[in-house]
């Protein structure tokens, strides 16, 4: 960290760091650009992967916090740039070139502050309708539902997009584009579409049976999950965990409860510790096995979702007996777990063990060798690790691309460190190797919980924990290996007893927006393919 | 084996005697069409019935149990359901050609079913090009699919058609060259012909190795012909919502449903005429007993049980493969299947010429 500082500080003597939680640095928005581009290119650095973008209003002004990672060093860093220009049109270079996943992150943060990125090809809102009202995450934002009233015709669209560029004098000046071709055949795919899973929509151009172009259009289910939670003491905040990826909802309460822990000094039990793991991996192998059926389903293979399910539906009665719910459980909390586990729970997970190999042989019997399956799946939507990365594609789709971008082994937390498991990496990069991959994650998952089912410790689940809970000034990032990629969770706070700002840095977000990317010439057909394997899921990355 | 065509005969006589012939004639055909449509809807109601049991036992489900035993009456429901739902007339739509679509795709099955080998004499029309005939009839479904897609004015329907015209008149072509195998070794295109040429044998057993490749490619193309998976592309369900029946509602769509199913039933009943001896009973050469035994058996039930359990396959292959891609699915047709048919057919002509069957 601290050569990264002085090489820093060498190169851009504007720049002021600050050691917090992450290596922080704050540079203005001339230099900005440069920095990135340093950042990304010199190979003492390397930090090719942007994490997120964190919009914030600090009232006086607004501005954004990168997050970057290096996989070649496993260092992280953050960038607080603070926009220029008044607080009607502030303005900040993007980074958009630099960064694939860029150019989405950028629209979200317009979405919710105003703030324009000069240089972004796509200045759209991304979650918001086109003709909202005001920016919502901003502090002096109007809630009045005059302002914005319930649409009861048909919201307007629009052919064009916008770019703000700088020219020769400085001015920055505003630029009208097509999305599309004049004249192109474009197909409307979604919201309500059977394999969009969940209400996203794909604006297609095709020509025959090849896709040209994908413009992706989200917030279907946007409900503000980031401004309702300023709102709130942090125990409420938690709720709101199980309705973002609502099939493996332990891992991302998981990971608010351990930023809120980080933040506040509390020990977890270890009980607690090995019981969320337990049941992060028991999420995992739903999901994957849901993910399993839905995909085949999706390629016309509707006979194997019950198969899968079947498995399914087995933990989530392990669930439904420990945590008294199946989808949204609501049970971790902050310094531990809210209940304790069912007598019945070693029992049953030990049963689910011994049928869980069995089934996964029976899967690739029924679909994994089928010459149909091969054929649909091999060598369609190949994505190469540098793109993996500068999309931020990560979970096991990024794995599938020979990104070994796992937090529990590049991050370990909870009691990951202790148990062994292997990092599943695949290099073809093709929905095949996505597929496998989750396949081999289940068996993985299986391992780990087989190490700590027979050694869960005595002891206490919850922490003592104050009733009315204040975090003290500061800003924490905390990321886990959610069942479809790395979920952050970003928390700066005032003092008070809720959240100043908490940003969700969900995985789903840059598997939408990389569709377009995986699609352009391939068939509408493979669209269904590539879409299934990246296994993305709607309330995610709407929020 | 008992012949139906004394009771025909029977019930023609009866009404020449208080007719004029013109008079009896049209009775006559009054009552097959009646006996037609309702052979037709029992049919596709058991079919319904049929497919959703075996489906259900593919994936550890019971199927429809509620309503009658076995839920036998469930598919009765729901084409009565169809029945009184709404016609949706959209805006911006061939108004005519939209109407006509179902019907087109409904008769070309109805077409079919008028040279099927029901029985022993139980036939309405045995003529010289049978076969023929039947192949060109059904060819006027990819016509009414083509229009629905068309007329519906809806992006997701045109690729359908487009896909279902491009996936039908590929397929058409293995259809007919392996029905022609067959025509070639039967030496007829009369039904009435071939299966009485299989009185001493079924062509599956007689016609040797190129009629065995003759079955196998008909399958599959006949599969493909009635737009089930894992051929369904013109109603990829995940891809095009549901293809160029979208925008149907009620007994329109119901005509598709329904000719879907029937298309099947047709598909497999040819199956069953070229290859596995129409109505013929099973008979193995020398066991006099069993083949005694064997012709008791209706032959009614005899075509009709050889179709099922040739439909049950094409049942199968839906619910286990996952649907293909168009261009992988008009690469097997063109460069595999057609291909080897003209071979098959060289084959099977050698073998006719030089006496290798058997």
């Amino acid at each position: 960290m601290a050569n990264i500082q002085e090489k820093i500080a060498k190169l851009f003597p504007e720049a002021s760091f600050e050691e917090a939680d992450t290596l922080t640095i704050t540079i203005p928005d001339a230099k900005w650009h440069d920095l990135a581009k340093t950042l990304r290119d010199d190979a003492e650095l390397a930090f090719d992967y942007l994490v997120t973008i964190v919009g914030m209003d600090w009232k006086d002004s607004l501005g954004c916090i990168y997050y970057l990672d290096s996989t070649k060093h496993n260092t992280h860093i953050a960038v607080k740039v603070i926009a220029t220009g008044d607080r009607e049109t502030p303005y900040i270079h993007s980074i958009s070139d630099l960064y694939a996943i860029g150019c989405i992150y950028e629209r979200e943060v317009y979405d919710f502050f105003g703030i324009i990125f000069i240089g972004n090809p796509d200045m759209r809102r991304l979650f918001l309708s086109i003709d909202w009202k005001g920016f919502p995450l901003r502090k002096d934002y109007d809630m009045d539902p005059n302002i914005n009233p319930v649409p009861l015709e048909s919201e307007r669209q629009s052919d064009f997009t916008q770019m703000y560029v700088e020219d020769a004098d400085g001015k920055i000046v505003k630029e009208e584009k097509r999305v599309f071709v004049e004249n192109d055949f474009v197909v409307n795919i979604g919201p309500q579409h059977p394999a969009t899973h969940g209400v996203l929509r794909f604006r297609t151009a095709v020509d025959g049976e090849t896709i040209k172009k994908i413009d992706v259009y989200m917030g279907y289910i946007h409900r503000g999950v980031e401004k309702i939670c300023e709102m709130d003491t942090y125990f409420q905040t938690l709720h709101f965990m199980d309705r973002l990826d609502y099939f493996s909802a332990h891992p991302y309460h998981h990971c608010l409860c351990m930023c809120i822990e980080k933040a506040a000094n509390i020990e977890v039990p270890r009980r607690a510790q090995v019981i969320r793991v337990i049941m992060d991996e028991l999420s995992r192998i739903a999901s994957h096995c849901l993910f399993i059926g839905t995909f085949c389903m999706d390629l016309g293979a509707t006979t194997m979702l019950f198969y899968t399910l079947r498995v399914r539906e087995q933990i989530l009665d392990i669930m439904d007996k420990t945590c008294g719910a199946r989808m949204t459980f609501n049970y971790e909390t902050i310094g531990g777990v809210i209940a304790d586990l069912d007598p019945d729970f070693v029992k049953d997970v030990k049963a689910l063990l011994e049928v869980l190999p069995k089934n996964i042989k029976e899967y690739n019997k029924l679909f994994t060798g089928n010459v149909i399956t091969r054929n649909r799946m091999e060598g369609v939507g190949v994505l190469s690790r540098e793109d993996a990365i500068s999309w931020a594609i990560t979970g096991p789709s990024g794995r599938g691309s020979g990104w070994a971008c796992d937090i529990r082994k590049t991050a370990p937390y909870a009691v990951y460190d202790e148990v062994e498991f292997d990092e599943v990496v695949r290099t073809e990069g093709d929905s095949m190797a996505r597929f496998k991959v989750r396949m081999d994650e289940m068996e993985q998952s299986a391992r780990i919980i087989a190490q700590l089912i027979d050694k869960i410790p005595e002891g206490d689940i919850q922490a003592k924990v104050p009733k009315v809970l204040r975090l003290p000034e500061g800003r924490w990032y905390q990321t886990v290996e959610g069942c479809r990629g790395a979920f952050g969770i970003y928390i700066e706070s005032d003092g008070g007893t809720s959240p100043y700002r908490l940003k969700i840095a969900p995985p789903c977000l840059p598997l939408a927006a990389v569709v377009d990317h995986l699609t352009e010439g391939s068939k509408i057909a493979d669209l269904i393919t590539i879409g299934g394997s990246l296994d993305y899921i709607v309330p995610d990355m709407d929020r | 084996m008992q012949d139906f065509s004394e009771l025909t005969a029977f019930i023609h006589s009866l009404l020449m005697q208080f007719l004029p012939h013109w008079a009896a004639v049209t009775v006559e055909c009054v009552i097959i069409a009646v006996c037609l449509l309702l052979a037709y809807s029992l049919l596709a109601l058991f079919y319904i019935w049929f497919e959703r049991k075996v489906c259900a036992a593919f994936q550890c489900r019971l199927g429809p149990n509620r309503v009658g035993p076995w839920g036998l009456l469930q598919s009765v429901a729901d084409m009565f359901k169809i029945l009184i739902k709404e016609l949706i007339s959209l805006k911006y739509t061939d108004k005519f050609l939209f109407a006509l679509a179902p019907y087109l795709v409904i008769l070309a099955s109805m077409l079919g079913f008028a040279v099927l080998p029901w029985g022993n004499g139980l036939q309405i029309i045995d003529f010289n090009i049978g076969i023929f005939f039947l192949i060109a009839c059904s060819s006027i479904g990819v016509l009414g699919i083509l229009l629905a897609g068309w007329s519906s004015n809806n992006k997701f329907t045109l690729i359908g058609a487009l896909r279902s015209g491009a996936q039908m008149v590929s397929y058409e072509l293995s259809v007919g060259l392996s029905i022609l195998t067959m025509v070639a070794f039967a030496g007829s295109m009369s039904i009435g012909d071939i299966v009485n040429a299989q009185a001493n044998g079924w062509f599956i057993f007689t016609g040797h190795v190129p009629a065995v490749i003759a079955f196998v490619i008909y399958l599959i193309a006949g599969t493909a012909e009635t737009n089930r998976g894992p051929f369904d592309l013109p109603e990829a369900e995940s891809e095009l919502t549901a293809g160029y029946h979208t925008e149907y509602s009620g007994i329109h769509f119901g005509f598709f449903y329904l000719a879907e199913y029937l298309n099947l039933f047709i598909v497999a009943g040819v199956a069953a005429l070229m290859f596995f001896g129409g109505w013929m009973p099973f008979h193995i050469n020398g066991w006099d007993g069993f083949n005694h035994v064997m012709d008791y058996i209706p032959s009614v039930v005899w075509f009709i049980g050889k179709a099922i359990a040739l439909s049950f396959i094409i049942i199968w292959f839906k619910w286990t493969f996952p649907r293909l891609r168009i261009d992988q699915l008009l690469a097997l047709e063109w460069k595999y299947l057609l291909p080897i048919n003209l071979v098959n057919l060289v084959l099977m002509v050698c073998c006719i010429v030089y006496g290798w069957h058997f």
